[in-house]
């Protein structure tokens, strides 16, 4: 049968085993797109396993620019024989399905194209060492689908070169297997088939990183020196690249000696508790973790928020509660981090959307932390943190400086500067605090979970107490002003309908909002990139009739988040929620918008209502 | 409640030290433990160590957990930072503030509860990453500030003030901190001043991570006949295998004992140790031979106290960190960012 024609917008999807050294194959697959000017973005969809379980990895292929996940896959190359009839299932009619035909081939569709090529086969014939089988047994499919995408051999080399530097003899034999699998293709089939590559201009400058890498790199630009930290998937690359890029930025060039200190921690409490001492201290300390982690840092939280004490918290989301789905993505640690801790507590949380803002949020939150003296969140997640994705360069100022906030300085003391700790000098809720070893004899005050007054002395005062819990509120008011505004972006004619959104449900809801608008629903859409929220998110949802917060978990926690905070009717915040732990896809958002729209402009909510 | 701060007449016959204070620039606020609380002369031996060594008090970060004992810090050292964290999480905090600025004096005081029970972990990892540090428990044996339920360093078969006996065994931090390195430790009693003293004074000056397990009574719930943690049971029970006597690098070695009586420990910054040996073949170098000691005396139901361990060249968490000399804290923009041009420079190897 003849396959469908599409040019720079269709899905590939790799099937393989984990641990057989797919991984670098396939992302010099996606590479090689983008160096051709096309977007193109790959997710892995990986087990909670080290090797032998099944291991995904797809690209989404878009000259339109459409990053989130599509659904459905119009190429599968199917290297797993374990999950040959999922596979072989998944590939949308009239797709195609490459695959090892060293072994015969199980169960065939007949609508879909089926290119087998006996790669094993041709593999074993050319090498003996077993790893080499299995490395260029990978090099060689990629080499097969160029000639079958019609993606350049020129830059799938060019890249290979540029991986393995001056590694003259690592690059001959890649290349030489790529060769291989290219001339095995285009001998074997007509090539290319209907799915393909071609040049275009749709990359710009945008650069090519996963979220984590991004974050820690913020971190280090934010000019954070202490990291403490537990291994938890999937935020234990963020706290790898932070070590990584200190190695490169941060050793002092003339004792080789560390400007930072990285502790792995015995466990998150720990973690925690060393970036509240580093933070109380005056350094810029900060964890990384997933939700495990974050329940466990409870208390820690609570005592931070209390004692006013500057903390960075990354937390790259998974599926919970509990072990959950560890390697399946969620937005689902957000009311946990709002609100977290005993009693009564109000954090701030920032959302990024992709790399970029990783970077940006990742370099803010310490800022932040400094300004508003408190444990600042920055909620990423599987999704974002461990997938590479394109985005727009990172940019720095180098006029920026470190906002340390409010700390009283020896002169200041000197001076005979009034200093009580909890006094909120300046009416914004925000005290001024000293770090230790300041001033021989002023400036030193105690640091407590329990109720003080304002000059840190320790009081069972209920007046105290509750002076005390007001000025926390004003100066999480105060704060509303330093964190990153909500975007919106208005539908082209009045719209009577909204979306709120935040960090990696972006790109499905972009393209959802464009699907929606070829189907005559316009959209206004708000993109929320922090707690507390600005005024201007209760200000567009009061103008819309109803508006769909759109998110990926159960129980839509960023719209009880904003019933509770904005004093939202539930009723006109429709949830649309996706939490099956695969990425929210365009089709799935525009489908319940589409859904519920229809029915609501039936009966628009303001006319039904008695 | 809140109290007042203490009246700061300066009695003209108290003596000042090297750097101008008395003995009060030490003291904190009036202490609200129980009358004749172990905790409360462990507060004043801090005092007095810190006197002597003429440490400015404000290069001094105290911290502790939650319990009476966790409370002292407020007690003394009032021109100290000091921080009150959560129950048993300590270490953690100390060693985070230890990383951002190593030029400070950490001093952790802990309860039993703190350290043993519910912060056991936090102890351990702690001693095992050599932070450089003075961590003191203020060990009664039981839970104080809950009104005396047992920790986990009440002895097995050791009563409640209501008859109720022990019957898990109990946790041995000074053992513990042998086994997971810490390169000084000692144990002492609160009861014990000229004891305790030295030992505090000679942990400040030790570049690594120091552990002092000091028994101290609880007057309130653990202080009647069937306790192993009362007044009188450690007084008969104690067995010191040497006395200290620290001395300063500059002051001469007062030769007061018979020879060989005297070990003279020259510490890494040049400061010397001296101590009287009181356990004939007691060696305080030999880690292993100390924890063996240390076993075969508690089986025979004595209290070893004294200097138990001491590494006269100890490492730090910072050394192994191979952290720059000048404080993470203090470090600018101009040492931290690596600025514009790196960033594109990484662009560029991003595309
Ligand atoms: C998480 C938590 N659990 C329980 C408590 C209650 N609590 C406060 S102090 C304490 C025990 C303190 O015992 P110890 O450390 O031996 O100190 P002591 O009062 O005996 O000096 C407990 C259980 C707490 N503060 N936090
Ligand atoms: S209850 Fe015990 S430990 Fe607490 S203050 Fe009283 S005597 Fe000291
Ligand atoms: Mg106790």
């Amino acid at each position: 049968m003849t396959g469908t024609a599409r040019i720079n917008d269709f899905v590939v999807r790799f099937a393989n085993v984990n641990g057989s050294g797919s991984a670098s194959a396939n992302q010099l697959f996606a590479r090689a797109i983008l160096r051709m000017g096309v977007p193109a973005t790959p997710r892995n969809i990986f087990p909670s396993n080290i090797q032998g379980l099944p291991t995904w990895y797809e690209v989404r292929v878009s000259e339109a620019g459409h990053l989130g996940a599509r659904g459905g896959t119009d190429l599968m190359v199917a290297m797993n024989p374990q999950t040959w009839d999922q596979d072989v299932g998944a590939i949308v009619p009239g797709g195609y399905l490459f695959y090892d035909s060293t072994r015969p081939a199980r169960r065939l569709r007949d609508d879909i194209t089926v290119l087998g090529m006996p790669l094993t086969e041709l593999c074993n014939a050319q090498y003996e060492d077993p790893r080499q089988r299995q490395i260029f047994k990978n090099i060689m499919y990629v080499g097969a689908l160029s000639a079958l995408l019609s993606i350049e051999a020129g830059v799938v080399e060019q890249l290979i070169a540029e991986q393995f530097r001056a590694k003259e003899k690592l690059i001959a034999a890649n290349v030489h297997a790529l060769r291989l699998g290219r001339t095995q293709a285009l001998e074997r089939f007509a090539c290319p088939i209907g799915l393909r590559v071609q040049r275009a201009a749709a990359v710009g400058d945008r650069i090519f990183i996963d979220g984590n890498s991004a974050a820690a790199l913020g971190a280090v630009y934010g000019g954070a020196t202490v990291a403490a930290w537990y291994p938890i998937t999937p935020s234990t690359s963020l706290a790898e690249a932070f070590a990584r890029y200190c190695k490169r930025y941060r050793t002092e060039p003339e004792t080789g000696r560390a400007r930072y200190a990285i502790v792995q921690a015995e466990d998150e409490l720990a973690s925690i508790g060393m970036v509240i001492g580093a933070g109380w201290n005056g350094a810029r300390a900060f964890t990384a973790t997933s939700g495990p982690g974050i329940s466990l840092m409870q208390e820690f939280l609570g005592l931070a928020y209390f004692a006013e004490i500057p903390a960075v918290i990354f937390d790259v989301q998974r599926a919970g509660p509990s072990t959950g789905m560890p390697t399946r993505t969620q937005q689902c640690d957000v009311t946990a981090c709002a609100y977290a801790s005993h009693g009564d507590t109000r954090h701030v949380l920032l959302f990024p959307e992709d790399p970029r803002e990783c970077f940006e949020f990742g370099a803010l939150a310490f800022d932040l932390a400094d300004r508003l003296q408190t444990p600042v969140f920055v909620l990423l997640d599987l999704d974002i943190g461990m997938n590479e994705r394109l985005c727009a360069p990172f940019a720095w100022d180098d006029a920026r400086r470190m906002d340390r906030g409010k700390v009283m300085t020896a002169a200041a003391l000197e001076a005979g500067r009034e200093f009580g700790r909890y006094l909120d000098v300046d009416h914004d809720g925000i005290p001024y605090r000293t770090l230790p070893g300041t001033h021989p004899v002023r400036g030193a005050y105690f640091t407590r979970g329990t109720s003080r007054d304002e000059y840190a002395r320790y009081t069972e005062d209920g007046a105290a107490y509750q002076r005390n819990m007001e000025r926390l509120l004003r100066k999480f008011a105060t704060a509303k002003q330093h964190v990153p505004r909500p975007l919106r972006r208005d539908a082209a004619e009045g719209a009577q309908f909204g979306a709120i959104y935040y960090g990696s449900t972006a790109p499905a809801m972009d393209e959802a909002a464009s699907l929606l608008a070829a189907r005559g629903t316009a959209i206004d859409l708000l993109r929320v990139r922090a707690f507390p929220f600005h005024d201007d998110v209760a200000a567009f949802i009061a103008e819309h009739d109803r508006v769909f917060v759109v998110e990926q978990n159960r129980d839509g926690q960023l719209r009880t988040l904003l019933i509770n905070e904005c004093e939202i009717d539930p009723a006109k915040l429709i949830r649309v929620v996706h939490y099956d732990g695969t990425p929210i896809t365009a089709r799935f958002i525009a489908d319940a918008i589409g859904t519920s729209a229809e029915a609501a402009k039936i009966v628009p909510l303001r006319k039904a209502a008695p | 409640m809140s109290f007042l701060p203490k009246p700061r007449l300066h009695h003209p016959e108290l003596a000042t030290n090297a750097v101008g204070l008395t003995r009060r620039d030490y003291e904190g606020a009036i202490s609200t433990l129980c009358a004749g609380c172990g905790h409360d002369s462990i507060s004043a031996a801090i005092v007095r160590a810190c006197f002597d060594l003429s440490l400015p008090p404000h290069r001094i970060a105290k911290l502790s957990g939650i319990g009476c004992s966790s409370k002292t810090p407020t007690y003394f050292l009032g021109a100290a930072h000091g921080f009150n964290s959560v129950h048993g999480r300590m270490p953690s905090v100390l060693t985070g503030a230890n990383l951002a600025n190593r030029d400070l004096i950490y001093l952790g005081v802990s309860g039993d509860g703190d350290s043993a029970s519910i912060g056991l972990g936090q102890f351990a990892h702690a001693v095992r990453r050599g932070v450089n540090m003075v961590y003191i428990v203020e060990n009664n044996g039981v839970y104080g500030l809950t009104k005396g339920q047992f920790s986990a360093t009440s002895d097995r078969g050791a009563r409640s003030k209501k008859g109720v006996a022990n019957t898990d065994a109990a946790i041995d931090l000074v053992g513990l901190a042998l086994q997971l390195g810490a390169t000084f430790v000692a144990r002492s009693f609160s009861g014990d001043k000229t004891q305790l003293v030295p030992l505090i004074r000679a942990a400040l000056q030790h570049p690594g991570a120091a552990f002092i397990d000091c028994i101290s009574p609880c007057v309130q719930f653990n202080n009647h006949e069937g306790s192993t943690k009362s007044f009188d049971y450690v007084r008969e029970h104690n067995e010191a295998v040497n006395r200290l006597d620290f001395i300063t690098g500059r002051d001469e070695i007062t030769a007061e004992y018979a020879p060989g009586d005297v070990e003279v420990v020259r510490q890494h910054d040049g400061s010397l140790l001296s101590l009287r040996k009181l356990a004939a073949d007691y060696d305080p170098h030999d880690r292993t031979a100390a924890l063996a000691y240390l076993q075969e005396r508690s089986a025979a139901g004595e209290i070893v106290t004294g200097l138990l361990y001491v590494d006269p060249e100890p490492e730090e968490l910072h050394t192994h960190l191979n952290t720059v000399a000048a404080p993470l804290n203090s470090l600018d923009e101009a040492a931290l960012c690596p600025g514009a041009a790196a960033l594109d420079r990484l662009n560029a190897a991003l595309r």
